[in-house]
């Protein structure tokens, strides 16, 4: 918990992507995410570019690798079950080192982890040069309805307090001798989520009346509008065009 | 004229059933500074939080500057005042403290370099241009308040309204929005516990208790009234000399 829980993300430097308008970056990145996805799986040579390019970008970025790696993990969960499917999978089948796997299901493991990897690279670098409160701004300037951006301001903001509230509670707990071991033990945990979701609804309300308080009526006012220049759409275009430029090709070919 | 915050015979119920305030009656002219004492949940914030239409009274009438604050002017009186919660986290809500601070104009109608200049006036009174493009939960507490008392300047209000200004400050925190405080023009109301604050920024003191005004002395005397401030379970600091602003041995 602690300071700078949604900024963990963010690496501060001074490269030519930490400059680039936040629109342009959020085009650019949704750009090269949907060519990922649609690149068939057999295409290894299209996603050996992919990966080029981005290797490329974080040296660019000036991010650490290890910095991307570590972050990597965090998909860990998801593709965890990939790794299942070459044993559970039907087909035709292969053996490598005396285990028998389907050809089909080692394709489909191969489809996820890249797919899955290239994604997640591309969103930490675009989270990793861009300030939250830019993205947001991004969006807004992209024409994201101002409601969801409304709530996408309002729990990243305030995201950090309750994880905080949650911290000092649990604090408040270990402090009196609560060690939870057993499924038993575990009401506290429960009736603390309760009361989390009780004291959020009450900051809610006060942060409402704040609101009120200096003239909202309704319509969140829209952040200022600085349209990206040239040179940045130049290199959106050129990235995009050679993400999306590849996965048709692979397309056609396969 | 009458005064610039006009209350009368106000009371008001919560959805639950209390009843907080019963019947008030106050009135603070223009310039004025005004302590609002009294024991947690005498109505302090109640009151305050009726002064701009968050919550509307079951009996009686206020008025700002002349204007009834009922629906058709909720607009105007609450550009004209400005409420400073307690808890700075609720009256900081955008991502960086100048969306925060341009919050206010803009739902006034302001645009472009007029907001601009607004927000960076009301920046540069709280000493706070250093902190326009942080993010809240990365200022102090001290920072935060600036913050805070920045965002209800920029709405250029009649009135300020303060809810516990001083509380969770360190003491030089505490130094520094006093002294903030002391150079406003604006009329104040300062609800709070802090006898010495209010000592040095308020020559006049209401104590509420149980919903209602129980003294409205100048705050010099009240601090003679020992039998006062103990029925209305309020303290002056250990050892307080209020002759030299310092503690005695």
């Amino acid at each position: 918990m602690g300071a700078g829980h949604s900024h963990a993300l963010y690496v501060h430097e001074h490269s030519v992507v930490h400059r680039m308008a936040p629109q342009a970056k959020l085009v650019a990145a949704l750009g090269m995410v949907v060519s990922i996805a649609i690149t068939p799986r057999e295409a290894v040579w299209a996603f050996a570019i992919y990966a080029a390019v981005i290797v490329g970008l974080t040296g660019l970025s000036r991010i650490r690798p290890g910095f991307v790696a570590v972050r990597l993990l965090a998909v860990a969960p998801f593709v965890v079950f990939a790794l299942f499917i070459p044993f559970i999978a039907t087909g035709e089948t292969t053996e490598i080192l005396g285990i028998t796997l389907s050809i089909d299901g080692l394709w489909g493991t191969w489809n996820i982890l890249v797919k899955a990897l290239l994604g997640a690279s591309v969103s930490i670098l675009l989270t990793a040069t861009t300030e939250v409160a830019d993205i947001i701004r991004g969006l807004s300037i992209l024409r994201v309805p101002a409601l969801f951006i409304a709530i996408t301001t309002f729990m990243i903001r305030y995201l950090e307090l309750i994880s905080d509230e949650l911290g000092r509670m649990r604090v408040a707990m270990t402090s009196r001798g609560y060690d939870p071991r057993w499924i038993s033990q575990a009401r506290p945990i429960a009736s603390s989520a309760g009361a989390l979701f009780v004291r959020s609804y009450e900051r809610g309300e006060r942060v409402h009346a704040a609101m009120l308080a200096r003239g909202f009526t309704g319509d969140m006012p829209m952040p200022d509008t600085e349209l990206a220049n040239r040179p940045q759409w130049a290199g959106v275009l050129l990235l995009v065009g050679v993400f999306a430029g590849t996965a048709i090709i692979a397309l056609v070919v396969l | 004229m009458s005064g610039v915050i006009d209350i009368r015979g106000v009371e008001f119920s919560y959805p639950d059933g209390r009843k907080v305030l019963h019947g008030v009656d106050l009135e603070i002219t223009a310039g004025e500074r005004v302590a609002i004492l009294g024991p947690n949940g005498a109505g302090k914030t109640t009151l305050a939080l009726h002064l701009n239409g968050i919550l509307q009274p079951h009996a009686g009438t206020i008025t700002v500057c002349g204007i009834p604050v009922v629906g058709e002017h909720y607009r105007e009186v609450r550009r004209m005042v400005g409420l400073v919660f307690q808890d700075t986290n609720d009256q900081l809500f955008m991502p960086t403290v100048r969306e925060d601070v341009a919050f206010g104009p803009a739902n006034l109608g302001l645009k472009g370099e007029a907001l601009d200049r607004r927000v960076d006036a009301a920046l540069e009174v709280v000493s706070g241009s250093e902190l326009a493009d942080r993010p809240p939960h990365h200022l102090s507490g001290g920072e935060k308040r600036r913050a805070a008392l920045a965002t209800v300047l920029s709405m250029e209000p009649e009135v300020l309204v303060f809810d516990e200004p001083t509380s969770g400050l360190d003491p030089a925190g505490r130094r520094e929005l006093i002294l903030t405080l002391a150079d406003l023009p604006m009329t104040q109301l300062v609800i709070t516990h802090d006898l010495p604050l209010a000592l040095e920024l308020c020559p006049r003191s209401v104590i509420m208790n149980r919903g209602r005004v129980v003294a409205d002395v100048p705050t010099s005397d009240l601090l003679d009234s020992p039998d006062v401030l103990a029925d209305n379970r309020l303290e002056l600091p250990y050892g307080f000399d209020r002759s030299g602003d310092a503690l005695s041995s």
